[in-house]
């Protein structure tokens, strides 16, 4: 077995044991942290894509971004000291036959389709080609994109804003 | 690492995962771990597919959208859940059932 195949496996099961992790984990705090190592999982099996750009994309927009929300949102929700509101969940068993279900489902569509597809295509730099895409085919997308963060972000100051100051 | 398949489990895994976390937890922002894990896994079969089958850039263009709307669904999300917090002194998405107080 080649490195680059060891380092494939290896980041593949790394991906997958801290997926694991933050469905599993009973702090929040620790599902946060394990998501953080699933997103650079993630960046790292992109690289393998030939995905430079969305790599580099994942990584500052889910770790710099998301997760930074996602911490801050733990911590200003979080009654530190109650320890039996940090360890609730719905049932373990409900929760299980709902992801079985689902997990069944994918593993008959995989099976019953020919998907070994085998390809030793060269790696190009994606990243002028992404930008040529976004400003000529995929432009008006782009633009309702540009919107809609307009829209998320007045609609985020607005929600989380605290009312009751001027009185 | 040349062949399709071992993308596709990884992400049918990982999107098993994110639909358990999204039933299991019953914190909000627990709820919203399992929506990104599952929009990740989408995103890496959109990846796959795009190096695998298209042989050109659609894929990767849609997972850049997919981002975008990620992102400010988690903006959104943590905002309506802090102010679920301020009004409710809980996050716990059981407890929340009442649209207005």
């Amino acid at each position: 077995m080649e490195m680059q195949e060891i380092l494939f496996y290896a980041i593949l099961a790394f991906t997958i044991f801290s997926a694991a992790i933050v469905a599993f984990a009973n702090k929040i705090i620790y599902s946060a942290f394990a998501l953080l190592f699933t997103f650079i999982g993630f960046a790292g099996l992109y690289v393998f894509l030939g995905a430079d750009f969305l790599a580099v994309t994942q990584i500052i927009i889910y770790v710099g971004g998301i997760l930074v929300l996602i911490l801050f949102g733990i911590l200003l929700t979080q009654k530190i000291y109650d320890l039996k509101a940090l360890a609730a969940h719905n049932p373990l068993f409900l929760s299980l036959s709902g992801g079985l279900f689902v997990a069944i489902i994918l593993a008959v569509i995989l099976s019953k389709n020919p998907w070994f597809r085998l390809v030793d295509k060269a790696l190009n730099p994606t990243t002028s080609a992404i930008g040529k895409a976004i400003l000529t085919d995929y432009l008006l997308p782009f633009e309702i994109a540009s919107v809609l963060l307009l829209g998320a972000l007045i609609g985020a100051v607005y929600l989380a804003r605290v009312e009751g100051k001027k009185k | 690492m040349n062949s399709l398949l071992p993308y596709l489990i990884t992400a049918g895994i990982v999107f098993t995962l994110g639909i358990f976390t999204i039933i299991y937890k019953k914190n909000a922002v627990g709820v919203l771990m399992g929506v990104e894990l599952v929009l990740n896994s989408v995103n890496l079969n959109f990846i796959a597919f795009a190096r695998f089958v298209d042989y050109q850039l659609n894929g990767q263009l849609i997972s850049i959208f997919i981002i975008i709307l990620a992102a400010a669904e988690a903006a959104i999300a943590l905002a309506i859940i802090l102010n679920i917090y301020r009004l409710k002194t809980t996050v716990d998405v059981t407890q929340v059932s009442e649209m207005k107080n």
